[in-house]
Parts: C-alpha cells; structure tokens; sequence
C-alpha cells in the first residue's frame, strides 16, 4: 500500500504543476482588471497616476514570465500571494472558508450515498418492477434539475411551506442550515450513483461466475454478499471519487444562493473583483482536493480487490 | 345602554392610542436583520479599502465619518463634530468635534484620528476610493502622489478642534458623509487585520464575520448619541440572490430585502407585501455613454437624435417594470441643483431622422454598443433599443461583456458607446466634474466631454461663494449637458426596500437605500427575532 500512495502522491506534484501554470496564463488573458473593478457604478474616481502605480505595485504591468516565475517561486512554499481586494494572505481568505465547504460537500456526498447506492441496488435486485421504474426515473430527474431550481424549491417547500427547517445562512454551524444546501447539491450525484449502481450490479449478476456459483447452490443472499456486492462496489467507488472530488467545485451554486460561506462564494466575488490571487487561490484548492480524493480512492480499489495493482 | 356604548367607546378609544403609541414609541431591545443583497460576500470591512456600496451596509452600524446624510431634509449634516465655521473665503472650516466619541476599544476620538484617517485614505499606493473626496483638501494630492506625507491643509487646534483648508468652495458635508472617509483608530488599523475585525465609533460593536454569510454586531453602550441604538443586535445577511432573499423574506426570516423589478410588480400587487414599501430615486443615472472618436457621435445632432428615436418611457414601463424615473439630464431629482421644469427629450423619430439627415447621415450608420449583463441597464435594454434605432436607420451592434471588461473598456476608450450606471449624487459640482475637459477617463469622463462653456460654468461655479448662485450656474451646465447630449438619459434608479411591518426607523436614503443609519431602527415585540 505504501509504495503505492508514494507513487500517486508524486503524481499529484506534476499534475499540480500543470495546473498552476494553466490557471495562472488564462487569468493573465482575461479582460479586466481590479483596478476597472474597483470602479463599479463610478464609485471610485482614481487619478492616473495612483492606477499606475497600482499597477506596478501589484505587478500587472511585469511580463506574463516574470509574473508566473515570481508566482510559481511563492507558490512552491506554500505562499499563495496577497488578495488585491482585502490585502491579506490568500491562504488566510480560504482558510476561513475551507471547513464549511467541506463540511457541505461532505453532507452532499454522505446524502448521495446513502440513498443513491441503496436505490441503485434496489433497482438492480428487482429490473423492471415499479421501484426500478421510479428510481431511474428519479435518477434522470435528479441529474437533469439545475442545483439553482431545485436549491429554491428546497427553500420554498421544507422553509416556506413546511416551516421546518431554515431557507439559508451557516446559522451557528449546526446541522438545521446544512440539510437543505447539502441535499440542492447532493441530489445530483446521488441520481448518478442509482444509476451506475444499478448498472454495475446488474453487469456483476449477468456475469459467468455468479451464474456459476447459483448453479452449485448458492442462496441468492450469499450471491449477493459475496460476489455482487465486492464487484460492483469497484465501480460505484469511483462514480464516488469523482463526485467527491468534483463537488467542491459544483458546490458555487449551491453555496451562492444558500449563503453559504464556502470557497465557492469567495471564488464568485473574487472572479468579479478580478482578485486573481485569490481566483489562483480557490481553483487551486479545488483541483488539490480533486487529486486528494481520487488517490484516497485508488487506494480503496486496493483495499477492496487486492488484483488490483498500479504500475 | 347609551351610558354602555360611551363606555366602549371610551375604552376602544384609550387602547386604540395606547396601541398606536406603542407603535410609535421605539422599543429597546431585538435584533434587526438587514440584507446585503449585490454580491456573496462583503469586501473588507475597512470602509476605507472597499468602493462596494454592499459593504457600507455593515459600516454604516460600525463605523462613522465626520458628516452623516439626513435623509428626512435630504443634506449632510455634522456627525463628529458638534459644530464648524467657515472663514470668509469660504476655503477653511474649523471644526468642534465631539469629545463624547468613543471608539469600541473605549479611547475617545480626537482630532489627531480624524488627520491620521484623512492621511491613510490618500495612500497612493492603495487607491482607496475615499481619495476622490478627500483630494478637496489642501496638499491631498501631494499625499497621493508621493510628493508631501501630511496632508498640509489640515491642522490639530487642540484634541477637539480641527482646522481644515480646501482647495475650494465646497460644501465639506457633500465630501466627508460617505462611508469610504469613515474615521478609524490608528492604533486599531496598524495592529494588522483590521478588515476582520473592524473597530469604529458606531453604534453598533462588531462581534462576529461568516465571511459569504453574515456580520454580527452588538448595542456599543457608549454611543454618543443618547438612548441609541435602540436594538441590542443587528445582523446584516449576504443574500446575492433575489429568489432566495424572496422565499427568506416571505418566511419572515430577514426584515428588509432589496427589490428587483420583477419582484417589485409582484410585492405591489400583494395586498400584505404591499404594505411593507419604501421607494426612494437614488442618486444613480443610468445611461448610453457615447464616444465621440466615433466619428458620428461628435456630431451633436447623432447624439440628440438618439434621444429622440428611443421611447424611453415605454422600455422604462414595460420592461423596468416602473422601477425607474425618467432620465431628464445628468443631474437626479435629489440633486440641489436640479431643474424641476426640464422636460425629457420627447420619443420623436421623424426629428431623429432629420437631425440625422442634417448631419449627414440620411441612411444612418452602424455602432457596436458594449453591455453588460444587468436588467436594468443592460442587454435586455439593449434588445429594446434596437428596434426604435433601426427604424431612424441606425443599425445597433451589441457587444455583451461583463461588468469589470464594461468599466474597463469605458476607462480605456475602447468603444464606440456603452450602457452603465453611474454614481451621479449628492454634490452636483462634483458629479458635473465627469464631463470636465480635465477630468480623464479612469477619473469618470468617460466621454471625452470636452466644451469650454461647459468648463467656464463649473469654473465659476466652484469660484461661487454663494450656494444659490453656485446651484444657478450648475443648472446651467446640466442644462448644457441635456443640450450637448453626450448621453441618452435613460433612467434614475428607483430603489425599492421591502420590510416587514415589525421593523420601524427605515430611512429612504438617495444616496444608496441600503445605507441605513442602524441607531434610528428599532424592532417592536412582534417580530420573531429575539
């Protein structure tokens, strides 16, 4: 296993890399600067002379290669620059705003799981009949509904209508406020895991050797136990890894219209304000956690089927 | 039985007052619950580092600037100091600050926090947006531009007394009431981190950020205004979107929300939410700024018939939905210097044609126009346009980008026009400045306005000691802008607060309806907040 992680872990190191310097060209094309952004509305009337030096202060007028040089150096111990908008460390910024991120995607994904994966099998065990039916049809519902739409129709029913539960905000952190967020952006990867579930449970009992081990007598629970489940979960782990990893990204939506004080919302702000620190900043978190989570779940394959090996 | 129904009536008569005094009479203690509605998270809780109109939301409970907005006569008055003085030549006002003015780590404020705030707000290096109102003081610029490190027009008389020297006759209340010139502790701001956690002299303590979901603040018991705040805790919630901030509002989950038109048709026409409207024209002009290296539009008769060819009152009430006042000239209605009898340029096509023939273009011409996204005063504006300008054979190109690349590109030049919204309040002379021949671009004369009637009229305007006489020539000069049309007058921003009927105290602020002076706010018994 360790040999394994060590491997993967230096995967990540050129990946990362990449990353970084794709993330840091596009934002030096985009239009717009902080300095026009800090303009809006003509609040903010600023004499030529103060935008250059601003400009230079901050750097925008340097060669793209002596900015990325100059970014990539700080990057690489663990210095993700100033924020043009707050003047304070970037890693500070996310900081704040890392913990309830997690805690939302991994609410949205605890909820995904514990109702897609049953579905799935449910589905699986009985095609055809009415749960099948309605579970796909769930599932195709569940992907196609914008988390926005479907975020306002969780606030208006268990909020508005049903008074159970609050329409937005962190509140005290508790879990009352996370319910209706986690499941706007759950509902999605949930109606993809009833699907590859069901789909992969059914692969794994039309296979030979489950037709094998019913025709030596096997009880369809111990199929189900001993060959279904292991074989099929391969599958489902890595509809899980993706989601996980990808959801911290997904979660912008979910986080803006439920005020919900994550990544995602300062990614929002940051992009308006053209902070490109702290934009650098955010997408590099996501992708971090992208690749984080996808080597964790390389090294379940391993724990789940010991065949499996990574060259 | 006569004697009964006196009796009932007596009775119904000493509750129905009592009632109504209950009403009437601010209760202490609650919580307010205000909205931040433009974006989802605040920028900096340093008013002086943010230009966000969202962020003075929260600085307006913490913080405080030497002159307020009275919102009930519609002027700036002293709020630090207790009293100033002009000097004959009208260029140096010597201030009494408060000597009751306690910062929320208990110093009290003297004259020294007032110069060091001013200083810190020229900082050339930062671009704070206070910068435009603070360069009125003598030796400001020199400050902004490296040249000098004290502001030399402001001197400390003693802890209370304050002498400051403009470069000219203004009136200061215009300059010093904003949020972006709010005075800080020095000792507070240079310990670092001070945009987490902000101290002020308002009357309300900050207590606690959920950056991208809310501020908590606290009743600051040292307040110098006495018996105020009346609550002990407000809470301002970032709420970017206007569906969420509906259901929220609906569900009596926050006290005040921000309409938008689709929402102000619906809240007007519901006989409860109805009740709960305060509407005010805020200082914003919204326009299509031309530019005139666009060889068409430095004729002025291109620009006048592009006033004429639209029927703005139309695309006003269909799609602004009446949220918005006719644009009659630069200048908003609030403004002093506003002319109550200008009349708007009327929807006439056939003027337009003609005026276009004169200037050499019977068959039209063709533009690319720059938009942004914003229903107000953007694309969806645009596509409106587009019709009425074709018919007088103007062919429109819009070119949609986002609001950052909009300011940009204005900034720069790089359009032949574009729509926006501009900030065009309180002080006339200062918001006239934007079509100054020696106002650049980057500093808000985005059309390049440059006519040498228009500059003598503000020159003499700022020479004017008198106000009525300084507000006759600015008249002037607005009135030589709806001429000159360097702009289609497209509309006033109507703004439209909708509270609940437990909250009491709300201002109908012009300068920005979200602005909220939080101590005159109070909440009675029946809301659900405690």
């Amino acid at each position: 296993m360790l040999p394994i992680l060590a491997r993967r872990v230096a995967n990540i190191v050129p990946t990362l890399a990449a990353v970084v310097a794709l993330i840091f060209l596009l934002f030096s094309v985009l239009p717009g600067s902080f300095v026009s952004a800090m303009n809006e509305d003509g609040r903010t009337a600023i004499d030529p002379a103060v935008m250059e030096r601003m400009r230079k202060e901050m750097g925008l007028d340097d060669p793209v290669a002596t900015r990325f040089a100059k970014y990539v150096t700080h990057v690489a111990v663990g210095d993700l620059g100033t924020s043009f908008r707050t003047r304070e460390p970037v890693t500070k910024l996310i900081s704040a705003r890392v913990w309830p991120s997690l805690k939302l995607v991994f609410a949205a994904m605890c909820f995904a799981i514990a109702v897609g994966v049953p579905l799935g099998f449910l589905a699986a065990l009985k095609p055809g009949s009415a749960i099948d039916t309605a579970s796909m049809v769930g599932a195709i519902s569940g992907l196609s509904l914008s988390q926005f739409w479907l975020g306002l129709m969780l606030m208006y029913l268990f909020a508005l209508q049903l008074k159970w539960l609050p329409s937005f905000g962190y509140g005290d952190g508790g879990i009352r406020h996370l319910i209706l967020p986690a499941v706007a952006l759950g509902v999605g990867p949930m109606a993809l895991l009833a699907r590859t579930t069901r789909a992969a449970v059914l692969d794994v009992l039309n296979a030979d050797f489950v037709r094998t081990a019913r025709s030596k007598g096997m009880t369809e629970t111990r199929v189900v136990e001993w060959h279904v489940l292991r074989n099929a979960l391969v599958l489902v782990i890595t509809t899980i890894g993706l989601q996980f990893g990808s959801l911290m990204g997904a979660a912008v939506v979910v986080e803006k219209l439920f005020s919900w004080p994550g990544v995602g919302s300062l990614l929002v702000d940051s992009v308006f304000q053209r902070d490109i620190p702290t934009v650098q900043g955010c997408i590099l978190l996501i992708v971090t956690f992208f690749l984080v989570i996808n080597t964790l779940i390389d090294l379940a394959y391993v724990a789940i089927d010991p065949r499996i090996r990574y060259g | 039985m006569r004697r009964l129904v006196r009796l009932a009536a007596i009775v119904f008569a000493v509750f129905g007052v009592a009632a109504a005094q209950a009403q009437d009479t601010p209760r202490r203690g609650g919580t307010i619950r205000m909205t931040a509605p433009y974006a989802a998270s605040f920028g900096s809780l340093d008013p002086h580092a943010t230009p966000r109109a969202q962020d003075d939301i929260v600085g307006k409970a913490l913080q405080r600037s030497l002159y307020s907005w009275d919102t009930a006569n519609n002027k700036p008055v002293l709020e630090l100091a207790k009293s100033v003085s002009a000097s004959p030549d009208g260029l140096t006002y010597t201030y009494k600050l408060r000597d009751d003015a306690y910062f929320h780590n208990g110093r009290k404020m003297t004259a020294d926090d007032v110069i060091w705030s001013y200083n810190r707000i020229m900082d050339g290096s930062k671009g704070f947006p206070g910068a435009r109102y603070v360069r009125i003081i003598k030796g400001a610029v020199e400050v902004e531009k490296g040249q000098a490190k004290e502001i030399s027009g402001l001197k400390k008389i003693d802890d209370f007394t304050l002498e400051m020297t403009l470069t000219e006759r203004v009136e200061p209340g215009y300059y010093f009431f904003a949020g972006t010139t709010a005075i800080l502790p020095r000792e507070e701001v240079e310990r670092g981190n001070y945009g987490a956690y902000p101290v002020g002299l308002g009357p309300f303590k900050f207590k606690e950020h959920i950056p991208g979901s809310r501020v908590a603040a606290e009743r600051w018991d040292k307040f110098y205004k006495p018996g105020k705040p009346y609550a002990d805790k407000l809470e301002v919630l970032i709420m970017a979107e206007a569906a969420a901030r509906d259901v929220a509002f609906r569900n009596k989950e926050i006290d005040t929300s921000i309409l938008g038109p689709a929402q102000y048709v619906a809240y007007r026409a519901d006989p409860e939410l109805s009740k709960g409207i305060l509407e005010v024209a805020e200082m914003f002009t919204r326009a299509m700024q031309f530019n005139p290296t666009y060889k068409p539009f430095a004729d002025k008769r291109v620009r006048q018939a592009i006033n004429y060819a639209i029927d703005t009152n139309l695309i006003i009430k269909r799609l602004v939905k009446d949220k918005a006042y006719r644009a009659v000239s630069w200048l908003p209605p609030s403004s002093a210097a506003f002319d109550k009898t200008m009349q708007p340029y009327p929807f006439d096509p056939a003027k337009a044609k003609k005026l276009l023939a004169d200037a050499g273009y019977p068959n039209g011409f063709e533009f690319e126009l720059s938009t942004s996204q914003n229903e107000s005063w953007g694309l969806p504006i645009v596509e409106a346009i587009i019709p009425y300008l074709d018919k007088v054979g103007i062919k429109l190109k819009p070119k949609l980008v986002e609001v950052t690349v909009l300011t940009e590109i204005a900034m720069k030049g790089e359009h032949q026009a574009f729509i926006g919204s501009n900030l065009t309040g309180p002080d006339s002379l200062a918001t006239l400045r934007c079509f100054y021949s020696k106002t650049p671009r980057t500093a808000c004369n985005y059309t390049s306005f440059n006519n040498p009637e228009f500059d003598k009229l503000l020159d003499a305007a700022g020479e004017a000691a008198d106000m009525a006489k300084r507000n006759d020539l600015l008249r002037q000069a607005n009135n030589l802008l709806y001429e000159e049309a360097p702009v289609w007058f497209f509309n006033y921003n109507k703004a439209v607060l909708a509270y609940q009927p437990w909250i009491h105290g709300l201002q109908a602020n012009p300068t920005e309806i979200t602005h909220q002076y939080p101590e005159n706010i109070w909440v009675d018994a029946t809301s659900p907040a405690k």
